[in-house]
Protein backbone atom coordinates (compact mmCIF):
# COMPACT_ATOMS: atom_id res chain seq x y z
CA UNK A 1 0.00 0.00 0.00
CA UNK A 2 1.34 3.46 -0.86
CA UNK A 3 0.02 6.72 0.56
CA UNK A 4 1.33 10.11 -0.63
CA UNK A 5 4.35 8.29 -2.03
CA UNK A 6 5.08 6.54 1.28
CA UNK A 7 5.26 2.77 1.34
CA UNK A 8 3.18 1.47 4.20
CA UNK A 9 2.98 -2.03 5.64
CA UNK A 10 -0.37 -3.88 5.59
CA UNK A 11 -0.62 -3.62 9.37
CA UNK A 12 -1.05 0.12 8.88
CA UNK A 13 -4.45 -0.32 7.24
CA UNK A 14 -5.64 -2.30 10.24
CA UNK A 15 -4.18 0.35 12.54
CA UNK A 16 -6.14 3.08 10.73
CA UNK A 17 -9.36 1.14 11.15
CA UNK A 18 -8.76 0.67 14.84
CA UNK A 19 -7.89 4.36 15.25
CA UNK A 20 -11.14 5.34 13.52
CA UNK A 21 -13.06 2.92 15.72
CA UNK A 22 -11.37 4.39 18.81
CA UNK A 23 -12.30 7.92 17.70
CA UNK A 24 -15.95 7.05 17.00
CA UNK A 25 -16.08 5.34 20.39
CA UNK A 26 -14.81 8.42 22.23
CA UNK A 27 -17.18 10.75 20.36
CA UNK A 28 -19.97 8.85 22.08
CA UNK A 29 -22.30 8.85 19.04
CA UNK A 30 -23.90 5.62 20.13
CA UNK A 31 -23.54 3.34 23.13
CA UNK A 32 -23.41 0.44 20.66
CA UNK A 33 -19.84 1.34 19.71
CA UNK A 34 -17.47 1.63 22.66
CA UNK A 35 -13.83 2.70 22.04
CA UNK A 36 -11.62 -0.07 20.66
CA UNK A 37 -9.23 0.09 23.63
CA UNK A 38 -12.15 -0.71 25.96
CA UNK A 39 -13.05 -3.68 23.74
CA UNK A 40 -9.49 -4.97 24.05
CA UNK A 41 -9.66 -4.51 27.82
CA UNK A 42 -12.95 -6.41 27.95
CA UNK A 43 -11.41 -9.14 25.81
CA UNK A 44 -8.51 -9.49 28.23
CA UNK A 45 -10.97 -9.69 31.13
CA UNK A 46 -13.28 -12.31 29.63
CA UNK A 47 -10.58 -14.59 28.14
CA UNK A 48 -9.50 -16.20 31.45
CA UNK A 49 -13.05 -16.62 32.84
CA UNK A 50 -14.55 -20.07 33.30
CA UNK A 51 -17.68 -18.95 31.44
CA UNK A 52 -15.66 -18.12 28.34
CA UNK A 53 -13.68 -21.35 28.59
CA UNK A 54 -16.91 -23.38 28.72
CA UNK A 55 -18.43 -21.45 25.82
CA UNK A 56 -15.29 -21.85 23.73
CA UNK A 57 -15.04 -25.58 24.50
CA UNK A 58 -18.69 -26.22 23.61
CA UNK A 59 -18.42 -24.16 20.42
CA UNK A 60 -15.17 -25.76 19.28
CA UNK A 61 -16.58 -29.20 19.99
CA UNK A 62 -19.70 -28.58 17.89
CA UNK A 63 -17.54 -27.05 15.17
CA UNK A 64 -15.08 -29.97 15.17
CA UNK A 65 -17.77 -32.67 15.11
CA UNK A 66 -19.79 -30.88 12.42
CA UNK A 67 -16.72 -30.31 10.26
CA UNK A 68 -15.48 -33.89 10.74
CA UNK A 69 -18.86 -35.17 9.53
CA UNK A 70 -18.88 -32.74 6.61
CA UNK A 71 -15.41 -33.93 5.52
CA UNK A 72 -16.11 -37.63 6.12
CA UNK A 73 -19.31 -37.50 4.08
CA UNK A 74 -18.60 -34.63 1.67
CA UNK A 75 -15.33 -35.83 0.15
CA UNK A 76 -16.38 -39.47 -0.53
CA UNK A 77 -19.76 -38.27 -1.85
CA UNK A 78 -18.03 -35.84 -4.20
CA UNK A 79 -15.83 -38.70 -5.42
CA UNK A 80 -18.82 -40.96 -6.02
CA UNK A 81 -20.71 -38.24 -7.85
CA UNK A 82 -17.76 -37.67 -10.17
CA UNK A 83 -17.14 -41.38 -10.83
CA UNK A 84 -20.73 -42.65 -11.03
CA UNK A 85 -22.36 -40.53 -13.69
CA UNK A 86 -25.97 -41.38 -12.78
CA UNK A 87 -25.40 -40.43 -9.13
CA UNK A 88 -23.77 -37.18 -10.21
CA UNK A 89 -26.82 -36.27 -12.25
CA UNK A 90 -29.35 -37.19 -9.56
CA UNK A 91 -27.59 -35.48 -6.64
CA UNK A 92 -25.87 -32.69 -8.60
CA UNK A 93 -29.00 -30.58 -8.81
CA UNK A 94 -29.65 -30.81 -5.06
CA UNK A 95 -26.07 -30.03 -4.12
CA UNK A 96 -26.17 -26.98 -6.36
CA UNK A 97 -29.43 -25.79 -4.80
CA UNK A 98 -28.23 -26.30 -1.24
CA UNK A 99 -24.81 -24.76 -1.80
CA UNK A 100 -26.49 -21.41 -2.45
CA UNK A 101 -29.54 -21.88 -0.19
CA UNK A 102 -29.88 -19.84 3.03
CA UNK A 103 -29.29 -22.75 5.42
CA UNK A 104 -29.89 -20.52 8.47
CA UNK A 105 -33.59 -20.51 7.59
CA UNK A 106 -33.60 -24.25 8.25
CA UNK A 107 -32.16 -24.03 11.76
CA UNK A 108 -35.54 -23.43 13.51
CA UNK A 109 -36.84 -26.58 11.80
CA UNK A 110 -33.70 -28.44 12.90
CA UNK A 111 -34.40 -27.37 16.48
CA UNK A 112 -37.82 -28.95 16.24
CA UNK A 113 -36.42 -32.17 14.76
CA UNK A 114 -33.05 -32.63 16.50
CA UNK A 115 -33.91 -30.82 19.73
CA UNK A 116 -32.59 -27.59 21.21
CA UNK A 117 -28.97 -28.19 22.09
CA UNK A 118 -25.53 -29.07 20.87
CA UNK A 119 -26.70 -31.55 18.25
CA UNK A 120 -28.63 -28.81 16.44
CA UNK A 121 -25.43 -26.78 16.24
CA UNK A 122 -23.49 -29.79 14.97
CA UNK A 123 -26.07 -30.37 12.24
CA UNK A 124 -26.01 -26.66 11.36
CA UNK A 125 -22.22 -26.66 10.98
CA UNK A 126 -22.48 -29.83 8.87
CA UNK A 127 -25.13 -28.34 6.57
CA UNK A 128 -23.24 -25.07 6.20
CA UNK A 129 -20.00 -26.82 5.26
CA UNK A 130 -20.85 -30.03 3.43
CA UNK A 131 -22.28 -28.85 0.11
CA UNK A 132 -19.36 -26.74 -1.04
CA UNK A 133 -17.01 -29.60 -0.11
CA UNK A 134 -19.06 -32.07 -2.17
CA UNK A 135 -19.20 -29.69 -5.13
CA UNK A 136 -15.47 -28.86 -5.21
CA UNK A 137 -14.45 -32.50 -4.74
CA UNK A 138 -16.74 -33.53 -7.58
CA UNK A 139 -15.27 -30.87 -9.89
CA UNK A 140 -11.70 -31.79 -8.91
CA UNK A 141 -12.19 -35.50 -9.55
CA UNK A 142 -14.21 -35.00 -12.74
CA UNK A 143 -11.48 -32.75 -14.15
CA UNK A 144 -8.62 -35.01 -13.05
CA UNK A 145 -6.23 -35.68 -15.90
CA UNK A 146 -7.75 -38.61 -17.81
CA UNK A 147 -4.46 -39.59 -19.36
CA UNK A 148 -2.99 -40.08 -15.85
CA UNK A 149 -5.82 -42.51 -15.12
CA UNK A 150 -5.18 -44.26 -18.43
CA UNK A 151 -1.46 -44.37 -17.65
CA UNK A 152 -2.14 -45.99 -14.27
CA UNK A 153 -4.38 -48.59 -15.97
CA UNK A 154 -1.71 -49.33 -18.58
CA UNK A 155 0.74 -50.16 -15.79
CA UNK A 156 -1.78 -52.52 -14.25
CA UNK A 157 -3.18 -50.33 -11.45
CA UNK A 158 -6.00 -51.86 -9.43
CA UNK A 159 -9.15 -49.80 -8.93
CA UNK A 160 -8.15 -48.76 -5.40
CA UNK A 161 -4.69 -47.73 -6.64
CA UNK A 162 -6.25 -45.47 -9.27
CA UNK A 163 -8.06 -43.69 -6.42
CA UNK A 164 -5.27 -43.49 -3.87
CA UNK A 165 -2.31 -42.91 -6.18
CA UNK A 166 -3.86 -40.78 -8.94
CA UNK A 167 -7.36 -39.37 -8.41
CA UNK A 168 -7.05 -38.05 -4.83
CA UNK A 169 -3.75 -36.31 -5.51
CA UNK A 170 -4.91 -35.01 -8.85
CA UNK A 171 -8.04 -33.50 -7.28
CA UNK A 172 -6.26 -32.26 -4.15
CA UNK A 173 -6.15 -28.53 -5.08
CA UNK A 174 -9.91 -28.44 -5.67
CA UNK A 175 -10.64 -30.58 -2.61
CA UNK A 176 -8.58 -28.23 -0.41
CA UNK A 177 -10.33 -25.17 -1.85
CA UNK A 178 -13.63 -26.85 -0.96
CA UNK A 179 -12.39 -27.66 2.53
CA UNK A 180 -11.30 -24.05 3.09
CA UNK A 181 -14.62 -22.62 1.90
CA UNK A 182 -16.46 -25.29 3.90
CA UNK A 183 -14.51 -24.42 7.04
CA UNK A 184 -15.31 -20.71 6.73
CA UNK A 185 -18.97 -21.60 6.30
CA UNK A 186 -18.67 -23.97 9.25
CA UNK A 187 -17.56 -21.09 11.52
CA UNK A 188 -20.63 -19.15 10.41
CA UNK A 189 -22.70 -22.26 11.04
CA UNK A 190 -21.52 -22.62 14.63
CA UNK A 191 -22.23 -18.95 15.44
CA UNK A 192 -25.60 -18.82 13.69
CA UNK A 193 -26.63 -22.18 15.12
CA UNK A 194 -25.73 -21.14 18.65
CA UNK A 195 -27.33 -17.71 18.29
CA UNK A 196 -30.59 -19.29 17.24
CA UNK A 197 -30.43 -21.96 19.91
CA UNK A 198 -29.20 -19.22 22.30
CA UNK A 199 -28.55 -21.38 25.34
CA UNK A 200 -25.09 -22.80 24.62
CA UNK A 201 -21.58 -21.83 23.74
CA UNK A 202 -20.53 -18.57 22.16
CA UNK A 203 -24.13 -17.97 21.06
CA UNK A 204 -25.22 -17.90 24.69
CA UNK A 205 -22.52 -15.34 25.49
CA UNK A 206 -23.55 -13.19 22.51
CA UNK A 207 -27.15 -13.26 23.77
CA UNK A 208 -26.08 -12.48 27.31
CA UNK A 209 -23.89 -9.54 26.35
CA UNK A 210 -26.30 -7.96 23.88
CA UNK A 211 -29.31 -8.26 26.19
CA UNK A 212 -27.42 -6.56 29.01
CA UNK A 213 -25.86 -3.98 26.70
CA UNK A 214 -22.36 -5.19 27.56
CA UNK A 215 -21.12 -3.82 24.23
CA UNK A 216 -17.43 -3.95 25.12
CA UNK A 217 -17.64 -7.67 25.90
CA UNK A 218 -19.89 -8.20 22.89
CA UNK A 219 -17.39 -6.64 20.47
CA UNK A 220 -14.49 -8.45 22.13
CA UNK A 221 -16.27 -11.73 21.39
CA UNK A 222 -16.92 -10.67 17.79
CA UNK A 223 -13.21 -9.91 17.32
CA UNK A 224 -12.26 -13.28 18.83
CA UNK A 225 -14.60 -15.21 16.52
CA UNK A 226 -13.26 -13.23 13.54
CA UNK A 227 -9.69 -14.02 14.53
CA UNK A 228 -10.51 -17.71 14.89
CA UNK A 229 -12.16 -17.93 11.45
CA UNK A 230 -9.29 -16.01 9.89
CA UNK A 231 -6.65 -18.22 11.51
CA UNK A 232 -8.33 -21.45 10.43
CA UNK A 233 -8.82 -20.21 6.88
CA UNK A 234 -5.22 -18.99 6.64
CA UNK A 235 -3.91 -22.32 7.93
CA UNK A 236 -5.74 -24.19 5.16
CA UNK A 237 -4.70 -21.57 2.59
CA UNK A 238 -1.07 -22.13 3.57
CA UNK A 239 -1.55 -25.86 2.96
CA UNK A 240 -3.20 -25.06 -0.38
CA UNK A 241 -0.27 -22.95 -1.53
CA UNK A 242 2.02 -25.91 -1.01
CA UNK A 243 -0.23 -28.03 -3.21
CA UNK A 244 -0.69 -25.26 -5.80
CA UNK A 245 2.95 -25.69 -6.69
CA UNK A 246 2.16 -29.09 -8.17
CA UNK A 247 -1.18 -27.96 -9.55
CA UNK A 248 0.55 -25.33 -11.69
CA UNK A 249 2.12 -28.12 -13.70
CA UNK A 250 -1.17 -29.72 -14.69
CA UNK B 1 -0.13 -64.97 -40.33
CA UNK B 2 3.48 -65.37 -39.25
CA UNK B 3 4.06 -68.12 -36.72
CA UNK B 4 6.72 -66.24 -34.84
CA UNK B 5 4.68 -63.06 -34.36
CA UNK B 6 4.74 -61.67 -30.80
CA UNK B 7 1.64 -59.52 -31.34
CA UNK B 8 -1.21 -60.47 -33.65
CA UNK B 9 -4.22 -58.38 -34.54
CA UNK B 10 -7.05 -60.44 -35.99
CA UNK B 11 -10.03 -58.84 -37.71
CA UNK B 12 -10.11 -55.87 -35.33
CA UNK B 13 -12.80 -53.26 -35.83
CA UNK B 14 -13.94 -50.38 -33.64
CA UNK B 15 -16.95 -48.12 -33.95
CA UNK B 16 -17.25 -45.28 -31.46
CA UNK B 17 -20.48 -44.10 -29.86
CA UNK B 18 -22.20 -41.90 -32.40
CA UNK B 19 -21.37 -44.28 -35.26
CA UNK B 20 -17.85 -43.13 -36.21
CA UNK B 21 -16.08 -46.19 -37.61
CA UNK B 22 -12.46 -45.82 -36.48
CA UNK B 23 -11.15 -49.21 -37.61
CA UNK B 24 -12.47 -51.97 -39.87
CA UNK B 25 -11.13 -55.51 -40.24
CA UNK B 26 -7.49 -54.86 -39.37
CA UNK B 27 -5.20 -57.91 -39.60
CA UNK B 28 -1.57 -57.46 -38.62
CA UNK B 29 1.31 -59.38 -37.16
CA UNK B 30 4.30 -57.86 -35.40
CA UNK B 31 7.59 -59.78 -35.39
CA UNK B 32 9.55 -59.89 -32.12
CA UNK B 33 12.52 -57.57 -31.48
CA UNK B 34 11.58 -55.33 -34.37
CA UNK B 35 10.33 -51.79 -34.59
CA UNK B 36 7.03 -51.43 -36.41
CA UNK B 37 5.32 -48.12 -37.04
CA UNK B 38 1.64 -47.43 -37.56
CA UNK B 39 1.60 -44.54 -39.99
CA UNK B 40 -1.26 -42.57 -41.44
CA UNK B 41 -3.00 -39.21 -41.54
CA UNK B 42 -5.06 -38.07 -38.57
CA UNK B 43 -8.35 -39.91 -38.27
CA UNK B 44 -6.98 -43.23 -39.55
CA UNK B 45 -7.43 -44.85 -36.13
CA UNK B 46 -3.74 -45.52 -35.50
CA UNK B 47 -3.85 -44.41 -31.86
CA UNK B 48 -7.09 -46.38 -31.38
CA UNK B 49 -5.37 -49.49 -32.75
CA UNK B 50 -2.38 -48.99 -30.45
CA UNK B 51 -4.65 -48.58 -27.41
CA UNK B 52 -6.56 -51.73 -28.38
CA UNK B 53 -3.24 -53.62 -28.50
CA UNK B 54 -2.39 -52.08 -25.11
CA UNK B 55 -5.72 -53.33 -23.74
CA UNK B 56 -6.79 -49.79 -22.81
CA UNK B 57 -9.71 -49.84 -25.27
CA UNK B 58 -11.73 -53.01 -25.93
CA UNK B 59 -12.03 -53.83 -29.65
CA UNK B 60 -15.55 -53.69 -31.13
CA UNK B 61 -14.80 -56.73 -33.30
CA UNK B 62 -11.95 -59.21 -33.63
CA UNK B 63 -9.21 -59.97 -31.15
CA UNK B 64 -5.60 -59.22 -30.22
CA UNK B 65 -3.14 -61.93 -29.23
CA UNK B 66 0.10 -61.19 -27.41
CA UNK B 67 2.68 -63.94 -26.82
CA UNK B 68 0.08 -66.59 -27.49
CA UNK B 69 -2.60 -65.25 -25.13
CA UNK B 70 -5.68 -63.26 -25.97
CA UNK B 71 -5.67 -59.66 -24.71
CA UNK B 72 -8.41 -58.69 -22.25
CA UNK B 73 -6.72 -55.64 -20.76
CA UNK B 74 -3.29 -54.22 -19.97
CA UNK B 75 -0.58 -56.74 -19.10
CA UNK B 76 2.95 -56.73 -17.69
CA UNK B 77 4.48 -57.77 -21.04
CA UNK B 78 3.36 -54.46 -22.59
CA UNK B 79 4.35 -50.92 -21.56
CA UNK B 80 2.93 -47.69 -22.98
CA UNK B 81 4.63 -44.38 -23.74
CA UNK B 82 2.09 -41.57 -23.95
CA UNK B 83 1.88 -38.69 -26.41
CA UNK B 84 1.21 -36.18 -23.61
CA UNK B 85 3.82 -37.89 -21.35
CA UNK B 86 1.23 -38.60 -18.59
CA UNK B 87 3.66 -37.84 -15.77
CA UNK B 88 2.41 -37.35 -12.23
CA UNK B 89 2.95 -33.61 -11.62
CA UNK B 90 3.26 -34.10 -7.85
CA UNK B 91 5.98 -36.74 -8.12
CA UNK B 92 9.65 -36.28 -8.97
CA UNK B 93 11.41 -38.04 -11.84
CA UNK B 94 12.50 -40.96 -9.68
CA UNK B 95 9.00 -41.68 -8.41
CA UNK B 96 7.48 -41.23 -11.87
CA UNK B 97 9.93 -43.69 -13.41
CA UNK B 98 9.38 -46.18 -10.59
CA UNK B 99 5.58 -45.77 -10.71
CA UNK B 100 4.94 -48.98 -12.66
CA UNK B 101 6.90 -50.96 -10.08
CA UNK B 102 5.22 -49.05 -7.23
CA UNK B 103 1.83 -50.23 -8.57
CA UNK B 104 3.15 -53.80 -8.57
CA UNK B 105 4.14 -53.52 -4.92
CA UNK B 106 7.92 -53.66 -5.42
CA UNK B 107 9.61 -52.37 -2.20
CA UNK B 108 10.92 -48.76 -2.43
CA UNK B 109 14.65 -49.52 -2.18
CA UNK B 110 14.49 -52.08 -4.96
CA UNK B 111 12.27 -50.10 -7.33
CA UNK B 112 14.31 -46.91 -6.85
CA UNK B 113 17.49 -48.72 -7.70
CA UNK B 114 15.99 -50.14 -10.91
CA UNK B 115 14.50 -46.73 -11.77
CA UNK B 116 17.86 -44.96 -11.25
CA UNK B 117 19.49 -47.33 -13.71
CA UNK B 118 16.93 -46.56 -16.40
CA UNK B 119 17.01 -42.83 -15.72
CA UNK B 120 20.74 -42.92 -16.44
CA UNK B 121 20.09 -45.02 -19.53
CA UNK B 122 17.80 -42.43 -21.12
CA UNK B 123 20.31 -39.70 -20.30
CA UNK B 124 18.54 -38.08 -17.35
CA UNK B 125 21.09 -38.90 -14.65
CA UNK B 126 21.15 -36.07 -12.11
CA UNK B 127 17.48 -35.15 -12.63
CA UNK B 128 16.08 -37.80 -10.27
CA UNK B 129 14.63 -35.28 -7.84
CA UNK B 130 13.36 -32.78 -10.44
CA UNK B 131 9.63 -32.36 -10.97
CA UNK B 132 7.94 -32.65 -14.39
CA UNK B 133 7.19 -28.90 -14.61
CA UNK B 134 10.95 -28.24 -14.35
CA UNK B 135 11.70 -30.39 -17.43
CA UNK B 136 11.52 -29.66 -21.17
CA UNK B 137 9.21 -31.67 -23.44
CA UNK B 138 12.05 -33.87 -24.63
CA UNK B 139 13.15 -34.60 -21.07
CA UNK B 140 9.58 -35.39 -20.03
CA UNK B 141 9.34 -37.96 -22.79
CA UNK B 142 12.63 -39.48 -21.67
CA UNK B 143 10.99 -39.93 -18.27
CA UNK B 144 8.02 -41.60 -20.02
CA UNK B 145 10.38 -43.94 -21.85
CA UNK B 146 12.36 -44.75 -18.69
CA UNK B 147 9.09 -45.58 -16.91
CA UNK B 148 8.19 -48.01 -19.70
CA UNK B 149 11.66 -49.62 -19.59
CA UNK B 150 11.58 -49.96 -15.81
CA UNK B 151 8.75 -52.52 -15.82
CA UNK B 152 10.86 -54.66 -18.20
CA UNK B 153 8.08 -55.34 -20.70
CA UNK B 154 8.97 -57.14 -23.94
CA UNK B 155 6.72 -54.89 -25.95
CA UNK B 156 6.89 -51.09 -25.87
CA UNK B 157 3.92 -49.26 -27.32
CA UNK B 158 4.61 -45.63 -28.22
CA UNK B 159 1.87 -43.19 -29.13
CA UNK B 160 3.38 -40.30 -31.14
CA UNK B 161 6.05 -39.88 -28.47
CA UNK B 162 7.87 -37.09 -30.27
CA UNK B 163 4.92 -35.01 -31.45
CA UNK B 164 5.25 -32.43 -28.67
CA UNK B 165 9.03 -32.25 -28.93
CA UNK B 166 10.94 -29.74 -31.07
CA UNK B 167 12.66 -30.91 -34.28
CA UNK B 168 16.28 -30.93 -33.06
CA UNK B 169 15.44 -32.73 -29.84
CA UNK B 170 13.38 -35.14 -31.87
CA UNK B 171 16.25 -36.16 -34.16
CA UNK B 172 18.61 -36.75 -31.27
CA UNK B 173 15.96 -38.68 -29.40
CA UNK B 174 15.17 -40.86 -32.43
CA UNK B 175 18.81 -41.78 -32.86
CA UNK B 176 19.24 -42.65 -29.20
CA UNK B 177 15.97 -44.58 -29.19
CA UNK B 178 17.11 -46.78 -32.06
CA UNK B 179 20.35 -47.69 -30.32
CA UNK B 180 18.71 -48.25 -26.93
CA UNK B 181 15.82 -50.42 -28.11
CA UNK B 182 17.93 -52.48 -30.47
CA UNK B 183 20.40 -53.25 -27.71
CA UNK B 184 17.54 -54.36 -25.51
CA UNK B 185 15.87 -56.48 -28.23
CA UNK B 186 12.51 -54.91 -27.45
CA UNK B 187 9.53 -55.23 -29.75
CA UNK B 188 8.34 -51.70 -30.44
CA UNK B 189 5.05 -50.58 -31.95
CA UNK B 190 5.23 -46.91 -32.71
CA UNK B 191 2.46 -44.56 -33.85
CA UNK B 192 3.44 -41.54 -35.92
CA UNK B 193 2.16 -39.23 -38.62
CA UNK B 194 5.68 -38.36 -39.76
CA UNK B 195 6.74 -40.21 -42.92
CA UNK B 196 10.44 -39.49 -42.35
CA UNK B 197 10.23 -40.71 -38.77
CA UNK B 198 8.55 -43.95 -39.87
CA UNK B 199 11.02 -44.60 -42.69
CA UNK B 200 13.98 -43.79 -40.47
CA UNK B 201 13.02 -45.86 -37.44
CA UNK B 202 11.15 -48.85 -38.76
CA UNK B 203 11.78 -52.42 -39.73
CA UNK B 204 8.13 -52.58 -40.75
CA UNK B 205 5.81 -49.73 -41.68
CA UNK B 206 2.06 -50.29 -41.54
CA UNK B 207 0.25 -47.73 -43.67
CA UNK B 208 -3.27 -47.00 -42.52
CA UNK B 209 -5.85 -45.13 -44.56
CA UNK B 210 -8.72 -43.28 -42.91
CA UNK B 211 -12.51 -43.50 -42.51
CA UNK B 212 -12.62 -46.30 -41.57
CA UNK B 213 -9.02 -47.14 -40.65
CA UNK B 214 -7.79 -50.07 -42.71
CA UNK B 215 -4.35 -51.43 -43.56
CA UNK B 216 -3.43 -50.09 -46.97
CA UNK B 217 0.14 -51.42 -47.35
CA UNK B 218 2.98 -52.88 -45.33
CA UNK B 219 6.45 -51.64 -46.27
CA UNK B 220 9.78 -53.03 -45.11
CA UNK B 221 12.52 -50.48 -45.91
CA UNK B 222 15.23 -53.08 -45.20
CA UNK B 223 17.94 -50.70 -44.04
CA UNK B 224 21.09 -52.06 -42.48
CA UNK B 225 20.94 -50.98 -38.88
CA UNK B 226 24.67 -51.09 -38.48
CA UNK B 227 24.88 -47.85 -40.43
CA UNK B 228 25.23 -44.51 -38.72
CA UNK B 229 22.16 -42.23 -38.47
CA UNK B 230 23.56 -39.86 -41.11
CA UNK B 231 24.24 -42.72 -43.51
CA UNK B 232 20.69 -44.00 -43.06
CA UNK B 233 19.30 -40.59 -43.96
CA UNK B 234 21.25 -40.68 -47.23
CA UNK B 235 20.54 -44.36 -47.97
CA UNK B 236 18.64 -44.92 -51.23
CA UNK B 237 16.30 -47.42 -49.52
CA UNK B 238 15.36 -44.77 -46.93
CA UNK B 239 14.64 -42.22 -49.68
CA UNK B 240 12.66 -44.79 -51.69
CA UNK B 241 10.57 -45.72 -48.67
CA UNK B 242 9.75 -42.06 -47.97
CA UNK B 243 8.72 -41.57 -51.60
CA UNK B 244 6.65 -44.77 -51.75
CA UNK B 245 4.75 -43.86 -48.59
CA UNK B 246 4.02 -40.36 -49.82
CA UNK B 247 2.72 -41.68 -53.16
CA UNK B 248 0.17 -43.80 -51.30
CA UNK B 249 -0.78 -41.36 -48.58
CA UNK B 250 -1.21 -38.26 -50.71
CA UNK B 251 -4.50 -39.61 -52.08
CA UNK B 252 -5.92 -39.62 -48.55
CA UNK B 253 -4.90 -36.16 -47.49
CA UNK B 254 -7.69 -33.65 -47.81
Amino acid sequence: MTLFGWKLPMVFSIAIWFAAWELVGWMGITTMIPPFSRVIEAGITILPTAKFATAATVSLRSFAIGMALALAIGIPLGFLMARVRALGRILGMWVNIFVSAPISALVPILMAVVGIGESTVVVTVFLFAVFVIVLDTQIGVAHADRSLVEMAHSFGARRDQVYTKVLILSALPEILAGVRLGTIRGVKGVVIGQLLVAIIGVGELFELYSQHFLMEEFWALVVLVFLFAFAVSEAIAALERRVEYYASAR
Amino acid sequence: MADDAIVEVRGVGKTYEGGVEALANVNLSFPPSQLSTLLGPSGCGKTTLLKIIAGLIPPGAGEVWVKGARVHGPGPERAFVFQDFALLPWANVLRNVAFGLELRGVPPAERNEIARRHIAEVGLGGFESSYPNQLSGGMKQRVGLARALTVDADIILMDEPFSSVDEQTRRKFQEELLVLLRNKRKTVIFVTHSIEEAAYLSDQIVLLTPRPGTVSRIIRPGMERSKSPDEIRRDQRYLDAVDEIWQILKHHVA
